[in-house]
């Protein structure tokens, strides 16, 4: 179905365009060029486009935003403003920089507005002193950051992409990680430190514009590790993020930066960490992701629901550690069958950890009716002609559901 | 919805392209992408943006460093322990004392730990001996709220911003007493109240860091200028500066102009690794220019060029909202690395021992006080006898000392312990309980039950 919608969808999900020159009006490019590797096949029944538009995974109408529970009540009776992904992030760091004179916003290229347009703005706002670039050097920017928050300042940093976040990995594991536990009764923490940065697969990001590496980080005590589904959530929990004391990772969905728009609430307000939460109740199957995956698996669900006249529960980790296994292993005690899906590879993913926990809990064990099926990208690297072969897709979901109900 | 520029490091050097080109100080163009430099007429060229005071020539000659001399290092005092600088002005001859005392303690201190080490008493030990004069020397020109990151061989910089005997024995032996809770290798030091963050073993992780906190430091008097300029001191040794981690912190120091003194200690070794093998430029003090950063190099067994070299730093570190500075002190590791390490593996005992004889910095600023009449053998005998007293009555009292709760495994690695932690506390009680005889709990206050809560 190539409405213009459909088409439009499919350029906003790309995180390049062209260049331009940078001027302060930046004018939308009319010109459209076809991109043949994302379209799907004509055929396609569970393979098509997901339409963002219509996917209730978006509160598309501020009514169904302002009826989420998790909202305190004030922010309930307020007003909501249409924004996507990275508005969403730009207005929760706006907000965080006007709340606390000590948070600083700093990377690479964050002045100018930042690469995905996150910062866009903030410099002027706040001043070059608290919203800067830094020098291209990834264990320097962390470096910088854990400092900066050792000493009493709110330091989010930007990873340009997670892919590049390895070269501070030694500052994220053995120092900010280790900080509050090996300082002991000082008591000093690193409650200060956010680091954000884009992550997963984009369409034609290859090896390096596309990875995932969560589950590096979920193997660390002493990060909390995050990734947001939508507008709403990526604000509730990235203001959360920037309050913890403790010192968190957060992963922006970088798919999503255009393509995920909802009706977001306009004020501060927080989402909780370290809780999952149910979008959809079900009984017969439970459905675990997290991330951009989350509308994979809204499309995965809906078919099976239609064709195999099943109820399935989805339930958005949101923080992938430390994790909500209650909410987890109380779902799977009650639907009996569990599927888990993720963008990063399977080998010793998230859903790793998620299926040996139901496996190993006791009272879950017993309630398990099928294997714990994982659905998640290949043990291989990201290669840019094969993305959508590696990508879990609505197929895979779909045909691991219909395993898991038919075993 | 606006279109997007290109995303990513893939089009990072797009930046030559002319698209991102930005003038020096950014922020001052915020939005801009066009760079205001421009041709002047009559001008010696083009004005390149990554080099903008560079002159044309028409000579095709490669730099060398044997071009430059080598940066010369500063003395104040001669080894016999005369002044030599006329435009130096010693301290006090109490705080000279203060400087010696202290010198003195952390070299006794290293000699009876070391040994207790040798005897299983300790796991582990870092003799800072021939180094002393750096740490204490550096330490008694900070102010007490400035702010300090370290190594690992800075007994000095502790003894002389105040921790007791009782501070050291309780982090060696990891005993109840210890900040730290027991969970650090020993001479992993830290004090909230000396302004010290705790030490990690990881090289070179402290100086970006250092580079953060004196970012902070200088944000929080912008705030509020009732608070008194601060700076940040970061020490490190010339094996670490040659990790990334070096060259992200000056970098990122230079271009955020942050109000912190890298004090790098040369002792000639990085375990066995001796410096010809460390780099080939002229030491690490060659590299601070580099990077725009004001840099000295001293005489590490100079108590007094150490010391006036760290006061000016500190003033040229607060100049202009702050910047950078870069301190280099020479030196020689006169004990082994650690007690893992037998340094007779990779040099000379000969060596060693000339370097003892012929310089260090305990010696240098005897002779000096000796020369004013404030020191003399009687009082270095009863020094001696006293400090070694008080070492030994602190390490048998740390040594009997109980060890914290094991409850204390499982807190601090968040601020609040997960369910997970608990369940796991749970566990390892329950083994614990059904195991008794698999255990060995006494040492540990409450014993199993400290896992309890």
């Amino acid at each position: 179905m190539r409405t213009s919608t459909g088409i439009r969808l499919l350029q906003s999900q790309s995180s390049f365009s062209r260049s331009m020159p940078l001027t302060h009006n930046v004018r939308r490019s009319t010109r459209f060029l076809p991109r043949y590797y994302s379209t799907h096949p004509p055929q396609a029944k569970l393979n098509t486009p997901i339409d963002y538009s219509t996917t209730p995974i978006l509160c598309h109408s501020t009514s169904s935003a302002l009826s989420n529970h998790e909202l305190p009540p004030d922010i309930r009776a307020g007003t909501t403003k249409r924004m996507n992904l990275f508005q969403s992030i730009n207005d929760a760091l706006s907000l965080a920089l006007q709340r606390d004179e000590n948070a600083l916003l700093f990377g690479e290229d964050v002045a100018f507005g930042g690469v995905f347009r996150c910062s866009m703005g903030l410099a002027e706002q706040f001043g070059s002193e608290r919203v800067f670039n830094t020098p291209l050097s990834e264990q320097g920017i962390i470096g910088f950051a854990i400092g900066a928050a050792a000493e009493g300042m709110k330091a989010i940093a930007e990873i340009q992409f997670a892919d590049y976040v390895y070269p501070a990995f030694d500052q994220l594991v053995n120092e900010a990680a280790k900080w509050r536990y090996r300082d002991g009764e000082n008591g000093r923490g690193l409650g200060g430190l956010t680091v954000r940065m884009p992550c997963g697969a984009v369409g034609h990001g290859a090896l390096y514009h596309s990875q995932s590496p969560e589950s590096l980080f979920t193997h660390i005590p002493g990060l909390r590790v995050i990734m947001p589904r939508s507008p709403i959530q990526a604000k509730g929990l990235l203001l959360s993020a920037i309050q913890s004391p403790d010192p968190c990772i957060f992963m922006e969905p970088k798919a999503l930066y255009r393509a995920a728009v909802e009706q977001v609430p306009l004020e501060h307000y927080t989402l909780p960490l370290s809780v999952a939460e149910i979008v959809k109740p079900g009984k017969d199957l439970t459905l675990v992701s997290y991330g951009h995956p989350m509308y994979t698996c809204q499309a995965a669900l809906e078919a099976a629901e239609r064709d195999l006249g099943v109820s399935i529960e989805l339930i958005d980790l949101r923080t992938v550690y430390p994790w909500d296994k209650e909410t987890v292993l109380q779902s799977v005690r009650k639907t009996g069958r569990c599927v888990i899906v993720h963008e990063s590879m399977v080998n010793a993913g998230v859903g790793a950890e998620v299926a040996a926990s139901i496996q190993g809990d006791q009272q879950t064990f017993l309630r398990l009716e099928a294997p714990v099926k994982r659905v998640a990208g290949w043990a291989i690297h990201m290669p840019l002609m094969f993305e959508r072969f590696n990508v879990p897709d609505v197929a895979r979901v779909y045909d691991a559901i219909k395993n898991s109900i038919e075993y | 919805m606006n279109t997007q520029r290109i995303g990513g490091r893939l089009f990072r050097d797009a930046r030559a392209s002319g698209l991102f080109l930005r003038s020096r100080g950014c922020g001052r163009c915020m939005g801009r992408g066009y760079s205001s430099l421009s041709q002047k007429p009559g001008a010696a060229g083009v004005r390149f943006p990554g080099a903008v005071n560079s002159k044309f020539t028409s000579t095709l000659q490669f730099e060398h460093p044997s071009t430059y001399t080598a940066i010369p290092t500063y003395r104040a005092m001669s080894p016999e322990g005369d002044l030599i600088d006329p435009e130096f002005t010693p301290a006090s001859d109490e705080l000279a004392l203060e400087m010696y005392v202290n010198m003195v303690k952390v070299s006794i201190m290293d000699v009876i730990m070391f040994d207790a080490q040798r005897q299983g008493r300790l796991s582990f030990y870092m003799p800072s001996q021939g180094e002393e004069g750096t740490c204490v020397g550096s330490a008694s020109a900070l102010e007490k709220d400035d702010v300090v990151f370290s190594q690992y061989r800075e007994a000095g910089v502790f003894m002389q911003r105040g921790f007791t005997w009782e501070d050291f024995m309780s982090q060696l032996f990891a005993n109840r007493k210890d900040p730290g809770k027991g969970r650090n290798m020993p001479v992993h030091y830290g004090s909230r109240e000396l302004n010290i963050h705790t030490i990690s073993s990881p090289l070179a992780t402290q100086i970006p860091q250092a580079s953060g906190a004196a970012y902070a430091l200088k944000m929080q008097r912008l705030a509020n200028p009732n608070i008194p300029p601060r700076v940040v001191a970061c020490y490190f040794g010339e094996g670490a500066a040659s990790e990334g981690d070096f060259h992200a912190a000056l970098n990122i120091a230079a271009t955020r102009s942050c109000p912190v003194i890298f004090i790098c200690r040369n002792n000639g070794y990085a375990i066995s690794t001796p410096t010809l093998e460390q780099y080939r430029g002229d030491g690490i003090a060659s590299r601070g220019t580099g990077y725009g950063i004001d840099t000295i190099r001293v005489d590490g067994n100079d108590i007094w060029a150490v010391r006036a070299a760290t006061q000016k730093a500190r003033s040229l570190a607060l100049t202009d909202g702050g910047r950078p500075v870069l301190l280099e002190a020479m030196s020689y590791r006169i004990s082994h690395h650690s007690t893992s390490d037998d340094s007779f593996a990779y040099r000379a005992r000969v060596e060693v021992e000339d370097w003892k004889r012929r310089d260090n910095p305990i010696v240098r600023l005897r002779k000096y006080l000796e020369k004013r009449g404030a020191w003399d053998e009687e009082k270095e005998k009863e020094l001696r006898i006293k400090v070694r007293k008080e070492v030994l009555r602190a390490f048998a009292d740390a040594e009997k000392e109980k060890k914290g709760s094991l409850k204390s495994m499982f807190e601090d690695v968040y601020a609040e312990m997960t369910p997970e932690l608990r369940g796991q506390m749970e566990e390892l009680r329950g083994v614990m309980e059904r195991y008794p005889e698999e255990y060995d709990v006494g040492e540990f206050e409450g014993g199993v039950a400290g896992l309890r809560g």
